[in-house]
């Protein structure tokens, strides 16, 4: 598997992961999974735009997914975010169906659009992928201090000046481009999957922002390195091994630290605290002491 | 008047058999898919039903691996993700949308093996588009009764805790303290929403499912703050956009490229959009026609997070 | 508690509002608030929930553009961003799963809305060490945000708000989900806060009783209308029944005040407990 046939794979999953550990810790941290997920998604219909036209696939798929990006920072401010972003999804998707009718496209084409492919690597595609990478990185470089300042507290980062509204869909706009570099390998339908559960996982294991994206890249690039070693082996879909990999992964982090928790005795602080988000105002008139 | 239903209707439209089981279909998943989702809007629910749609369709391929009814496929896939959202992260908003997440990536992973196990043993090409998809004309006549059944059972469920769903979605804290078991409520709509977004993805594909189930509710709350009045509304907007839908789609055979039709999916996600957009700039005229009547309309409050529903004064 | 106010020009004021009116959806929600606070001053915002208090806190933030009236911060109209305002909203959630650290969240109040990776510069560790030690906070400076209790949180945010040297502190509602002890130990803090460093606190509360060991003047806020004053000048039947426009009873008990909404066709009545009297009941406010 690692003949010079494969060598393209190898490096191409290599950055797909990185990039997916370093967008993921803050899809997760902002809640923004839907999103994550329906912008590579809806952008499947700019591949079959691309195929009806004869024009590069990445471009329509960019092309899209930067349209999702803007679409639904655009619908947001019209109404829940949550609906904006199935709107603009089912919107894409709609138009996908469209193309796709008109075309004469190989259906296993649309499946690794869609499920990822091993063996689809051109060295041409490379270094566009290299330079969408890079960009993303440093998207996230300079959009760090207010990404992590809207998502905690967002009216702090109104009165500082910070637009969250703006930072949101900037944000989305690096999640659009890092869903464009993904096609060939884990598919436009698994690549969230890879921005989900590293970054997930990571946060049982630390507590510091930079640590936890370390160890989400770290965790992103076990997971696709082991399915395309499976995927080759087996000839199962990339995509499979990723999305159950992603999944199992969160779990047993999940169940290492609530053994974790339950092992240890008193409280200290930072551990156990009440948490008194949800007390009802009933609770003043109860004696005092936490 | 002939005159204005032939232009309006192809020939043939009202004599064929697909197309007035599409009609059929498509209206009672659109007032069922209606319904549910004026509570998933409230709820902020969306990615979950649209989660449990994709993942159905890991079951619908795997039903076709195995030869079995699809809908059952679906539907028990769906219902089984519903449950384990449930169990891995509720309570907080993030938390239960990375559960979704992960739900989702696994079901769409699963669905990846099962189409390619499909495809390969039973080498049919073009089963991933018909299972993500769907086609509203190719609806199987002998599972019209099933599903027509399943659907009111589902509104019967809703209508039957229609009180406890809206308090515990609209005021968990203030349910529980009313006694409403807000943990099982939670968990029934999840599987409601699962029942009828199964139902929908398997007959109009997971597009559809999604788009029924966000789009007209989304409107018709813009248009009501009451949501018995919302649901009765989604529905009735839901079945315009899939009616209006299937009329184009038929007539697009008519359309160039001539005999070969524009996919229904597309007219009817169209016309969801149309409808949600519309009733927004129903709903901008009518405020600014208030603000205007009564005093100064200084800015409005911070960018846009719609009002909260009020809860039915019956 | 009040000293006798020397007089000091309007500039001097870290917060004037000047007649200030707001509507919203139509509705008129603020008529004619005027009051100033002063640099040092702890200024309580009283009045129950909706009338007012948030718009308000909106109105000094920039966030929302009043209809008519004047609004200077530090002697200066309002704009976008007044870095000489901290601002310690109500609910802050925070996720217990959240990557993040007290010393992180403390850390952004510095810089987070700069652009770029906080550089390693020994100074801004110690700037954050320093505030965590300012709000008692040291020692859960590496504690994941999410686990810590209510109160810690609050403390937290309190050493965000202030590590970028603000001349105001803007609290909204920072008592509402504290239980009594936390309560006690926020105020206290706040306190010692604005008196030694000489930051205007102001904070709101639809509870007057925790402040009033600690506060110098307070508003009194009551169906988007103010009253301005000390505590004695303020919380009186009379103004209060102005302001809501109904008949308002205020009782003293105990050296805590309660107000209630008086007996149809009375006019209000202030009583005050006589010394020397039998032990009443210790008397909780009401919301």
């Amino acid at each position: 598997m690692f003949s010079s046939f494969m060598v393209n794979t190898w490096i191409a999953a290599s950055m797909v992961a990185v990039i997916a550990g370093v967008v993921g810790f803050f899809v997760v941290l902002r809640g923004s999974a839907f999103a994550a997920h329906a912008i590579p998604h809806g952008s499947f219909g700019g591949a079959a735009g691309a195929v009806l036209l004869g024009v590069n696939t990445i471009l329509g798929l960019g092309i899209f997914a930067v349209g999702g990006a803007l679409g639904i920072g655009w619908l947001s401010r019209r109404g829940r975010h949550d609906v904006a972003t199935a709107l603009a999804l089912v919107l894409m998707l709609g138009l996908g169906s469209l193309f796709l009718s008109f075309s004469v496209e190989y259906a296993g084409a649309v499946y690794s659009l869609l499920f990822g492919e091993v063996l689809g690597v051109p060295s041409d595609d490379l270094l566009p992928m290299a330079g969408l990478g890079i960009a993303c990185i440093l998207a996230i470089a300079v959009l760090y201090r207010p990404l992590l300042l809207t998502s905690i507290t967002p009216e702090v980062a109104e009165a500082r000046g910070v637009r969250p509204g703006r930072i949101e869909t900037g944000f989305l706009l690096v999640v659009a481009l890092a869903s464009t570099m993904t096609v060939p390998v884990v598919g436009v339908l698994l690549m969230f999957s890879l921005m989900i559960g590293p970054a997930a996982t990571a946060r049982s294991f630390t507590s510091s922002p930079l640590p936890a994206i370390a160890l989400s890249v770290a965790i992103a690039l076990i997971i696709v390195w082991f399915g395309i070693a499976i995927a080759y082996v087996t000839n199962y879909p990339v995509g499979f091994f990723v999305g159950t990999l992603g999944a199992l992964s969160y779990g047993s982090a999940r169940v290492w630290a609530a053994r974790r928790r339950s092992r240890r005795v008193g409280a200290s602080p930072g551990d156990d605290g009440p948490r008194l988000q949800l007390t009802a105002p009933l609770l003043r008139a109860a004696p005092p002491g936490r | 008047m002939s005159q204005l239903l032939n232009a309006l209707f192809a020939t043939g439209f009202f004599a064929s058999a697909p197309v007035r089981a599409a009609v059929v279909v498509g209206a009672v998943v659109a007032v069922v898919t209606g319904a549910v989702g004026v509570f998933t809007v409230i709820r902020s629910q969306a990615f979950a039903g649209h989660a449990l749609g994709e993942v159905g369709s890991a079951g619908g391929s795997l039903a076709f691996l195995s030869g079995t009814n699809p809908l059952w496929g679906y539907m028990g896939v769906a219902v089984i993700a519903a449950g384990l959202m449930e169990v891995l992260g509720v309570h907080r908003p993030r938390a239960r949308d990375v559960a979704t997440g992960l739900v989702l990536g696994a079901g769409l992973g699963f669905a990846a093996l099962f189409l390619y196990l499909d495809t390969t043993s039973t080498s049919t090409t073009g089963v991933t588009v018909t299972i993500l998809f769907g086609s509203l004309f190719t609806i199987s006549q002998p599972m019209l009764p099933t599903i027509v059944v399943l659907s009111a059972v589902a509104l019967v469920v809703i209508a039957s805790c229609y009180r406890m769903l809206l308090l515990s979605s609209l005021s968990p804290e203030l349910a529980a303290v009313r006694g409403v078991p807000v943990r099982a409520v939670a968990i029934a709509y999840l599987v409601i929403m699962a029942v009828a977004v199964s139902l929908a993805a398997e007959t109009i594909g997971t597009i559809l499912a999604t788009a029924l189930l966000v789009g007209p509710p989304a409107t018709a709350l813009r248009l009501t703050k009451r949501p018995g009045g919302a649901m009765v509304l989604a529905g009735l907007i839901g079945v315009a956009a899939v009616w209006i839908g299937i009329v184009l789609a038929y007539d697009s055979f008519y359309w160039p490229p001539v005999d070969h039709g524009w996919p229904v999916s597309f007219f009817v996600v169209a016309m969801v959009f149309v409808f949600y957009l519309g009733s927004g700039a129903v709903a901008s005229l009518v405020r600014a026609r208030r603000d205007r009547r009564v005093g100064d309309p200084s800015a409005m409050g911070e960018s846009g997070c719609e009002p909260h529903v009020d809860a039915d004064a019956a | 508690m009040t000293e006798p106010r020397p007089a000091i020009g309007i500039d001097d004021a870290v917060l004037s509002l000047d007649g200030v009116s707001v509507w919203l959806a139509g509705r008129e929600v603020l008529h004619d608030v005027r009051f100033r606070v002063m640099p040092g001053e702890f200024t309580g915002l009283i009045g129950p929930n909706g009338a007012g208090k948030t718009t308000i806190f909106r109105v000094i933030l920039g966030l929302q553009p009043p209809g008519a009236g004047s609004v200077l911060v530090g002697g200066r109209p309002l704009d976008r961003h007044n870095p000489i305002i901290g601002y310690v909203p109500q609910k802050v959630f925070f996720d217990p799963d959240m990557p993040l650290r007290a010393r992180d969240v403390v850390g952004l109040g510095l810089d987070g809305h700069r652009l770029g990776i906080p550089l390693r510069g020994g100074g801004r560790r110690q700037a954050v060490d320093r505030m965590l030690a300012a709000v008692d906070a040291t020692h859960l400076a590496d504690a994941r945000v999410g686990n810590l209790s209510g109160g810690e949180q609050q403390r937290v945010l309190i050493a965000h708000a202030l590590i970028s040297s603000p001349r105001l502190l803007l609290l909204d509602e920072p008592l509402a989900n504290l239980d009594i002890r936390a309560e006690g130990e926020v105020v206290a803090l706040l306190a010692r806060i604005a008196r030694e460093q000489r930051i205007a606190v102001l904070i709101s509360a639809h509870d007057v009783n925790p402040l009033l060991p600690v506060m110098d003047r307070l508003v009194y806020v009551a169906a988007g209308r103010t009253a301005s004053g000390t505590t004695a000048e303020v919380i009186r039947a009379e103004v209060l029944s102005a302001l809501y426009g109904q008949h308002v009873d205020v009782l003293r008990v105990h050296g805590r005040i309660l107000v209630v909404s008086g007996a149809e066709g009375a006019s209000g009545v202030t009583l005050e407990e006589t010394p020397g009297g039998a032990a009443a009941p210790d008397v909780v406010a009401l919301r």
